[in-house]
C-alpha cells in the first residue's frame, strides 16, 4: 500500500496538533530548568568561565 | 506473557496516533506520583542542610518523573493484565489508545532524562537511588514478582518506599539512618494498604491471574497478615523520636495514628468470610492513605516548629 494515499482523521491530525504543542511545552520547560539551574548550581561565575 | 510479546500493527504497518496529551500524563500514574512528590519532600525538608530553593524543585521534579517513567513501563508491560481488570482497563495501552511500544519508548525517555537530571542538579548519588528504584519497580517487580509470588508487593513496596531516601541524598550526597527509618514506615505501610485493596478486588486479580496474597493463601491469612503490619508500622511510626529527629509531640500523633491503623486493621480481621461489601477492607484503604499523608505532613509540621524552637 502507497503511504502517501494515508489520509489522517479530522480526529488524529487534532490529536497530533496537541501532542506537538504538549511536547513543545515540555521541551521549553525542560530547557529553562537546565539553564535556571545551571546558574543555581554553578553561580553567576558561570560566565566568565574560560572557554 | 505480556501484551508486548504480541502486539501487531495493523495490516499496512502503518498506524495514525488518536493519543492526546492526556493520555501520555497518564502513563506517569499522577496519583502514584503525587506521593511520591510529597514523600521526597518530606526527605529532603528532613535532612540536615539547606539546598537552593530552585535546585531543590527541580531535583523534586526530576523525582516526580523518573517515578512517572516507572509507571509507564509497568503499563507498557502490565497491559495485557490491565485489560482485564476493571480498575486499569481504561488505563491508555489496554484502551488501545497508546501502543505498548509508544509506552515504553515513553518510559525509557523519561527514565534516562529524569536520572540524568537528577544526577546534574543535585547529585549522583540521589541520581543513582532513583534509577534503582526505577529498575526495581519496573523489572524486580513488575516483571518479576508481580506474577511469581504472593510476596509480590512486600519486596516490591521497597520501590515505593524509596522516594524520601532520594530526597534526603538529593540534599545530602548519602543515605542515613534516618532516611532509612523514613524508608521502612512506607515499606510496611505498603502490604496492609494493598492487601486491603486486594480483599475487596480480588475477582480483578483473580481473572489476571496475579498471585495476590488473597487469592493464594486465603482471606483469612491475609488478614493475619494486614494486622501483624499495622502493629509493625505503628511501631515503626514512633522510630522517628527513637532515633532522634523528631520529638514527643511528634510521637504522640504517631502513637495515635498508628492506634488508628491497628483498630481498622482488627475490624478487618473481624470481618466474618461471608461479608461481601468487605466494607472493613475498604475502610482500612481510606484509612492507610489518610495514615501516610498525615504521618508525612506531621513530620514536616514538627521540623518546622523544631526550626521555630517550639519543640525539641
Amino acid at each position: 500500500m502507497d503511504k502517501d494515499l494515508l489520509k489522517p482523521t479530522e480526529a488524529q491530525l487534532k490529536a497530533r496538533r496537541k501532542r506537538n504543542i504538549a511536547l513543545a511545552i515540555a521541551l521549553a520547560v525542560f530547557v529553562v530548568l537546565v539553564y535556571v539551574g545551571s546558574l543555581a548550581k554553578l553561580g553567576p561565575g558561570l560566565f566568565e568561565r574560560a572557554m | 506473557m505480556a501484551l508486548v510479546d504480541q502486539e501487531h500493527m495493523d495490516d499496512t504497518g502503518l498506524r495514525l496516533s488518536e493519543a492526546a496529551p492526556g493520555d501520555f500524563i497518564a502513563l506517569l500514574k499522577p496519583r502514584v506520583m503525587s506521593l511520591v512528590v510529597f514523600t521526597a519532600f518530606v526527605g529532603m525538608v528532613m535532612a540536615p542542610g539547606v539546598p537552593n530553593p530552585l535546585l531543590a524543585i527541580i531535583s523534586i521534579a526530576a523525582i516526580a518523573v523518573g517515578a512517572g517513567a516507572s509507571g509507564a513501563l509497568n503499563m507498557w508491560y502490565d497491559a495485557d493484565i490491565d485489560a482485564v481488570m476493571g480498575r486499569t482497563a481504561r488505563r491508555p495501552v489496554p484502551a488501545g489508545r497508546v501502543t505498548p511500544g509508544e509506552a515504553l519508548g515513553f518510559g525509557l525517555v523519561l527514565s534516562a532524562f529524569s536520572v540524568a537530571t537528577l544526577g546534574l542538579m543535585a547529585n549522583w548519588t540521589a541520581a543513582a537511588l532513583l534509577a534503582f528504584t526505577i529498575f526495581f519497580y519496573a523489572v524486580i517487580y513488575t516483571m518479576w514478582l508481580k506474577r511469581s509470588t504472593p510476596q509480590n508487593i512486600v519486596i516490591g513496596g521497597a520501590a515505593g518506599a524509596l522516594p524520601p531516601v532520594v530526597g534526603w541524598a538529593a540534599v545530602t550526597g548519602t543515605v542515613s539512618m534516618e532516611s532509612l527509618v523514613l524508608f521502612l514506615i512506607i515499606f510496611l505501610w505498603t502490604p496492609p494498604h494493598f492487601w486491603a485493596l486486594a480483599l475487596f478486588k480480588s475477582g480483578d486479580y483473580e481473572r489476571a491471574g496475579i498471585p495476590m496474597l488473597p487469592n493464594v493463601a486465603g482471606h483469612a491469612t491475609t488478614k493475619k497478615q494486614i494486622f501483624i503490619y499495622a502493629l509493625l508500622l505503628a511501631a515503626s511510626g514512633i522510630l522517628p523520636v527513637v532515633a532522634g529527629f523528631a520529638s514527643f509531640a511528634f510521637g504522640a500523633v504517631a502513637a495515635i495514628l498508628g492506634v488508628g491503623f491497628i483498630w481498622y486493621s482488627w475490624q478487618v480481621l473481624r470481618m466474618p468470610e461471608s461479608d461481601t461489601s468487605m466494607k472493613p477492607a475498604k475502610a482500612l484503604f481510606g484509612y492507610s492513605l489518610l495514615y501516610l499523608f498525615v504521618l508525612f505532613t506531621a513530620l514536616l509540621a514538627d521540623r518546622l516548629l523544631a526550626s521555630l524552637g517550639l519543640v525539641s
